[in-house]
């Protein structure tokens, strides 16, 4: 038992000088042991905040009793049966300010690593090849989801137990959304985790079909009109990267991160065998604070630069969890915050040669209630830099709001879903994650395709209960 | 994976493939690309669609060996062989689509075709003649030899001028040459739609505008998804950032900055470099110029 159980059970982590050269998992995970010991500090709460914290309503209690007992199987049947991703959301949810942010053990130590004891759980699970299983009967009723990200996987999951006939239609040439384009194996192993998760949805019986672009392969209308889906779930993702404005942006060496990243992980540019090529500066600076600038940043680390993070609030406002923030710290990054960028250089070919930026102070609290950077004038400096990569969120993809005759969009162009069904302005036409939201993380997108699942099932119920 | 049924060399340097591909062969209009991967660990690649087949559920695609990759689809992939992923189709379809026929038909419409911008323009002249409406072309390479589907373009378009750098075919000089002449010789033209290399678009849309002919041109840019989600196809169009994948590929070439369009076309022309020497010399390359240290 460990000594002190204000504290959480440390995890153990590839240690920072060597992993900032390599892609391989940064956290280790626990042991048996260690997952025990962490599991002894749950107090079993009768009314347990962090559940209320979870996107996805896992019952946290009930699953971390049984990693207590060693009832891995239980364990798994505990989060399976909420959450279609549990090895994916023990390692990129952001838990401090979810289930963990609510643990009473918080108050007076450190909460319980519940996400450390999930990823136990889940990667347990996998190893003794536990499935999930169906809930229902199979009811013969066809559905279509469009994206295989967090949203649409956790759509399809959460249809496929209650009984439907799910297709997943895929852009890309392999499924996972974010988890295999966006988020870097580092953090998220592709082949050990984000696949295997992806065949335990399919072993629910959901078919995946990739290189089919919803709104030009075919329409939505195509789907409910010729193919025979009764009801389709819209979870395509954030869209396209956005750019300052500044002058340089067009310079050679100038990315985004949407770009780097797509490189880096999805083609596995890192990979001497991989034939997608990838541009490794000497020295990069990333401009943004969330988990996207996190992921560049050290991807570009790994990759072979130097690199600075230029984010134009402070600390505490860094969108990104963490422990990604402590880990790229630890790994030597170099933060220049309240800072931000005013132009780009380029040499006399065009390419980057450095950035200048100016300094910042908070002021006001803006609409989003964190206050807001005013620049101070004077404080311009220079970074020599060669390569710059913009992460500064992204606007939706257009594709499907041009081809969907009559489906709404918001003035910043996400669908407009009812609140109470997920339903967009068309009949049978549902939607969830960054389409509708904006750029959001991975557990928000899965509690909205799980919010979508349960529309789309009263939808259809109602639909057929004169049959 | 999708099936090749056809193969065909169409110059030294460029092949033809015929690949099974039902649901972008149905929905393919002009205008409009590809991506396509080879195999497992290649590269997404954008290609312009060539021709369609919606009832053999075919796609025609025209690919020239310019890197590592294309040179080894060229190389390795045969009739029987599959194509790891062909998507598509990407893009907005030509404006030509929007119109009705007798709009088509109201029009004076010249393409000029260089190299195998070739393929994408016979996708629209194709699509025009189906409409009856037979629109002129200047097609331009640099010999002879390399000047491909020119009995296919004859077939579908009114005139069609060839044009040869050195003078082995057709015109003696480039397609801006060809544009001028036939502009000397009283052809006038409301439409004009370029597709080519980028430096010859640039070319193309300066003598069009000093000739008052509106213009479009097709931006093949750099591109990873090609499906509105990576940014690398951005350009400068009328001063704003666009990207060729969901607001183009074509574009106003009049208000296109083809100046830093060329410039990110050179991004990562080094990379490309190393890896087709790698490619073609095998294990025999070993570095020793000092240059390629992978």
């Amino acid at each position: 038992m460990a000594a002190d159980m204000m504290k959480k059970i440390p995890v153990r982590e590839q240690e920072a000088s060597l992993r900032a050269h390599n892609f391989k998992e940064v956290c280790l995970g626990y042991n048996k042991e260690e997952a025990e010991n962490e599991a002894a500090r749950c107090l079993n709460c009768k009314k347990p905040g962090c559940v209320e914290g979870c996107p996805v309503s896992i019952d946290i209690p009930g699953f971390i009793s049984r990693i207590k007992e060693d009832d891995i199987e239980g364990a798994y049947k505990v989060l399976s049966s909420a959450s279609a991703l549990p090895a994916v959301c023990g390692r990129v949810c952001p838990q401090e300010t979810q289930c963990e942010g609510r643990c009473i053990r918080g108050i007076k130590g450190e909460a319980v690593s519940i996400g450390k004891l999930e990823r136990y759980a889940a990667d347990r699970a996998r190893e003794l090849g536990l499935k999930p299983v169906r809930e229902n009967e199979e009811n013969g009723i066809r559905v279509a989801v469009i994206g295989s990200g967090p949203a649409g996987l956790t759509c399809a999951g959460d249809l496929a137990r209650m009984g439907y006939d799910v297709t997943v239609y895929e852009a890309l040439h392999k499924a996972g959304g974010v988890l295999v384009y966006g988020i870097p194996e580092f953090r998220l192993p592709k082949e050990e985790v984000v696949e295997k998760e992806i065949e335990n949805v399919k072993a629910l019986g959901v078919r995946i079909i990739t290189d089919c672009i919803i709104g030009r392969t075919m329409t939505v209308d195509d789907l409910m009109d010729r193919e025979g889906y009764e009801a389709v779930f819209i979870g395509t993702g954030a869209g396209l990267p956005r750019f300052m404005g500044i002058p340089g942006e067009q310079a050679l060496g100038v990315f985004s991160a949407n770009e780097y990243l797509t490189r880096t992980n999805l083609m596995q540019a890192y990979d001497i065998d991989s034939r997608t090529p990838i541009m490794v500066g000497r020295s990069a600076v990333v401009v943004g604070g969330g988990n996207v600038a996190m992921d560049a940043a050290r991807c570009a680390l790994r990759l072979g630069s130097d690199v600075h993070i230029v984010y134009r609030r402070s600390e505490a406002e860094l969108p990104a969890r963490a422990e990604e923030v402590h880990h790229a710290k630890e790994e030597g990054i170099i933060f220049d915050l309240l800072t931000n960028p005013v132009e780009i250089h380029t040499d006399e070919n065009g390419w980057v040669s450095g950035i200048t930026c100016i300094r910042m102070e908070l002021g006001e609290p803006d609409a989003s209630g964190r206050r807001s950077p005013v620049e101070i004038p004077g404080s311009e400096f220079r970074i020599d830099c060669d390569m710059v990569i913009m992460a500064l969120g992204t606007s939706p993809n257009p594709l499907i709001k041009q081809t969907t005759k009559g489906l709404e969009v918001n003035r910043r162009g996400g669908i407009i879903i009812s609140e109470d069904d997920a339903q967009t302005s068309r009949d049978g036409v549902f939607a969830g994650g960054d389409a509708v939201t904006g750029a959001a993380t991975v557990i928000l997108a899965m509690g909205a395709g799980k919010a979508a699942a349960r529309g789309i099932d009263e939808y259809l119920k109602n639909k057929h209960k004169n049959d | 994976m999708f099936n090749i049924v056809h193969k065909e060399m169409l110059s030294s340097n460029i092949v033809l493939f015929d690949v099974e591909a039902p649901l972008v062969a149905k929905n393919a209009l002009p205008g409009q690309f590809l991506i396509v991967r080879a195999d497992e660990r290649g590269e997404r690649i954008p290609l312009t669609i060539c021709d369609n087949d919606p009832v053999k559920g075919t796609v025609t695609l025209v690919i020239q060996t310019v890197g590592a990759e294309t040179q080894r689809m060229a190389d390795k992939l045969n009739e029987g062989d599959c194509f790891a992923d062909i998507a598509g189709p990407l893009g907005n379809p030509s404006e030509l689509t929007d119109m009705d026929e007798e709009e088509l038909k109201s029009k004076k419409i010249l393409f000029i075709a260089g190299g195998l911008g070739t393929a994408p323009v016979y996708a629209q002249l194709k699509w025009l003649a189906g409409k009856g409406v037979m629109a002129d072309c200047i097609q331009g390479a640099r010999t002879k030899d390399i000047l491909i589907l020119v009995d296919e373009m004859k077939a579908v378009c009114g005139n069609l001028y060839l044009a040869t750098d050195d003078g082995s075919e057709g015109i003696h000089g480039n397609v801006t040459t060809a544009l001028q002449k036939l502009w000397d010789e009283g052809k006038r033209y409301d439409l004009c739609i370029v597709i080519g290399p980028m430096i010859m678009m640039k070319f193309a849309c300066i003598l069009t505008k000093e000739l008052g002919i509106r213009t479009i041109v097709s931006m093949n840019t750099i591109m990873v998804d090609g499906t509105g989600m990576c940014g690398a196809c951005r350009l400068l169009v009328d001063g704003k950032v666009r990207f060729a994948c969901v607001d183009g590929p074509e574009f106003d070439g009049h208000l296109v900055d083809f100046d830093s369009a060329l410039q990110r076309a050179r991004l990562y022309a080094t990379q490309e470099g190393r890896l087709l020497l790698k490619y073609r010399e095998g294990e025999s390359h070993h570095g020793g110029c000092g240059v390629c240290k992978d």
